[in-house]
């Protein structure tokens, strides 16, 4: 009897301890790779990487190019997806609560938050790139926005239930036009969660790199030009990292530095803006 | 819309007309606004049923050529136009297996780590930590790997896999060498990194579904705590645990950026699981902007099809688990 408790004790010490490695485990390779990243991006960090453009294998260079595609390109997307977001989901949680028509479009955007995004960038590139017969950054800011709908939706939504009835029924009882009711009130109470929405979609797009393969392409030079090629920080880090030359690599580790700094950040602000309204 | 707040003072019972015009106006601008949200809402469907067309007619040259046999055949010749989807699905399949055998019980154990052992004040930072694994762009993942994990592989890992198994018959075949340090279980390893968080925060979010009340039933009658996991937490979470794991696999399924970096892209079946294979996805990225001829494109708009039917069916099943566990709790 005693040896079987003690048996089933260290049975379970023994289980415990090891969902503590897995922890460790997990939480090692997320500081193996920051710090790696770290290490190698610091290093080609210089003021340089922020004044010139992409340079030749062997020349001297930096990624202006790039990060100002990956901005503009970022910024248009977010500027598109995220009002269309917001709609779906005022509509989802507003007016058509409950019908079938909302839990089918729920349905299918969690579908496209977890699709592979290697598929949008198909998807784009059928739709407009090969119908005007030129990769641009056009077709970049397309597949973008495709991406940044789903995540704007999916909190909109959940961001609008969460206001109290109380506080909507209350303004509806003034009078007020539904419309007004949701942009002045159920808006405005639901603010702190919906910018942590448009910051995750800002953080996941930023990074991406599939669905800006076939869409935007690349460019090694500065292009204003939304309508031909734009480089973008993802890809150069791709064709960079993945070619012979040292000082390219050099600059894919620190493009790679700059794109995961932001993400993260970007992330953890997110984090802490959503913790504050759970908070409260 | 701003301007309902000047219209306010119009509404004096002295200007009928006035006021019928406003009442018209707020109609009006709430019918519209109405009318485009829903548009909106139709707009995310309208997007998932063009990634369906638009897929399905850019791959109907490349399976109208080759047929059925498109998914069965493993050659991939871009020369002389022979093109079969199986070596990729192959690859996809095994590096996401694999990927999930390692993730799964990681996950759990982290989940079990967060909601069971870990001290409150420490229950936050450590979820954080591992969410921020997901928040990693892929392409930081290739990068890392193919620079840092792929020549530790390379020296270390595989020669002693390859040397501890090679007195092993058939092991000897699926471990066999050279040590490339790039190949189908690298990219598993690192596929098993990206999706550990999703895996995680599903599971963690389940295990605290479950009501103190049973947990602390179990206790009571002198359960340790690994048994109060296996009976009673596992067992009432399992539907949204399988949810769970259905998701991160359909992440590793479409994962493209890191796999590109590490697998090899090799469009070919080897016995060994070290050897360099391919994914779908990674064909896709690696060879689509490339690409020649109309056959080359639509065959690599096929992979795309195939890969989103796949992915689709798994996150579909991995929804319709999580709906089930979201209504129970809802009651």
């Amino acid at each position: 009897m005693i040896a079987k408790t003690t048996r089933r004790r260290t049975v379970s010490s023994l289980v415990m301890g090891l969902c503590i490695a897995a922890t460790l485990f997990g939480l090692g390779w997320l500081f193996l790779i920051l710090g790696t990243l770290l290490i190698k991006g610091v290093q080609g960090l210089s003021f340089a990487v922020f004044t010139q453009m992409t340079p030749a294998p062997g020349n001297q260079g930096g990624l202006l190019n790039a990060i100002i595609g990956s901005l503009t390109m970022t910024l248009f997307g977010v500027l598109i997806g995220t009002p269309v977001g917001m709609m779906a989901g005022i509509y989802m949680a507003e007016y058509g609560r409950g019908s079938r028509l909302v839990s089918t479009v729920r349905f299918v955007n969690d579908i496209l938050l977890s699709a592979p995004s290697i598929i949008i960038g198909l998807f784009v590139y059928q739709l407009y790139v090969a119908e005007v017969h030129h990769f641009s950054g056009v077709a970049g800011i397309i597949a973008l926005a495709i991406m940044v709908v789903p995540v704007v939706v999916r909190t909109t939504e959940d961001m609008l239930l969460l206001v109290p009835s109380a506080m909507t029924e209350a303004a509806s009882a003034m009078g007020l036009p539904r419309s007004v009711v949701i942009t002045r009130i159920g808006l405005r109470a639901a603010k702190a969660g919906l910018i942590t929405g448009v910051l995750l979609a800002i953080a996941r797009v930023s990074g991406e790199t599939a669905p800006l393969l076939f869409t935007a392409l690349n460019n090694q030079f500065w292009s204003w030009n939304l309508n031909g090629p734009v480089a973008s920080l993802p890809i150069v880090i791709f064709q960079f990292a993945l070619s012979p030359y040292k000082d390219w690599q050099q600059l894919a580790w620190t493009g790679a530095l700059l794109i995961t700094t932001t993400v993260l950040v970007l992330s953890i602000t997110a984090r802490i803006l959503g913790a504050q309204r759970t908070g409260k | 819309m701003a301007n309902y707040a000047i219209d306010v003072p119009n509404q004096s019972p002295s200007a009928p007309a006035s006021r019928a015009e406003a009442l018209r106006r707020f109609r009006f601008g709430d019918q519209l606004f109405r009318r485009t949200t829903k548009a909106s809402a139709l707009l995310v469907l309208l997007i998932m049923v063009g990634i369906i067309i638009s897929l399905i007619v850019g791959a109907w040259p490349a399976l109208h050529t080759f047929g059925l046999g498109f998914i069965f055949s493993a050659s991939w010749n871009p020369v002389t136009e022979q093109f079969g989807a199986l070596a990729s699905i192959y690859g996809t399949i095994i590096t996401s297996a694999f990927a999930m055998l390692l993730a799964v019980p990681v996950g759990l154990g982290i989940a079990i780590f967060l909601t069971e052992i870990c001290p409150y004040w420490l229950r936050r930072p450590v979820g954080i930590a591992i969410e921020l694994l997901a928040g990693i762009p892929s392409i930081i993942y290739g990068i890392w790997g193919l620079f840092v994990f792929v020549p530790f592989v390379q020296t270390t890992v595989q020669p002693a896999i390859i040397a501890l198994f090679a007195p092993i018959p058939l092991l000897n075949q699926l471990f066999a060498g050279p040590a490339y340090g790039i190949g189908l279980m690298t990219a598993a390893f690192i596929l098993a990194i990206m999706v550990l968080p999703f895996i995680t925060a599903i599971s963690r979010d389940v295990f605290l579904t479950v009501p103190t009340v049973l947990k602390e039933a179990a206790f009571g009658i002198g359960c340790t705590r690994w048994e109060v996991v296996r009976s009673v937490v596992i067992p009432y979470t399992r539907v949204g645990l399988i949810g769970g794991i259905m998701l991160g696999l359909g992440r590793a399924l479409g994962e493209t950026m890191a796999v590109t970096f590490v697998i090899g892209n090799a469009a070919r079946i080897s016995p060994s699981l070290l050897a360099p294979g391919t994914t779908i996805s990674a064909t896709i990225a690696n060879e689509f902007s490339e690409a020649f001829g109309a056959t080359y494109l639509s065959s690599l708009i096929a992979l795309g099809l195939i890969l989103f039917v796949i992915t689709f069916i798994v996150l579909a099943m991995s929804r319709l688990l999580l709906m089930r566990i979201e209504s129970t709790r809802a009651k």
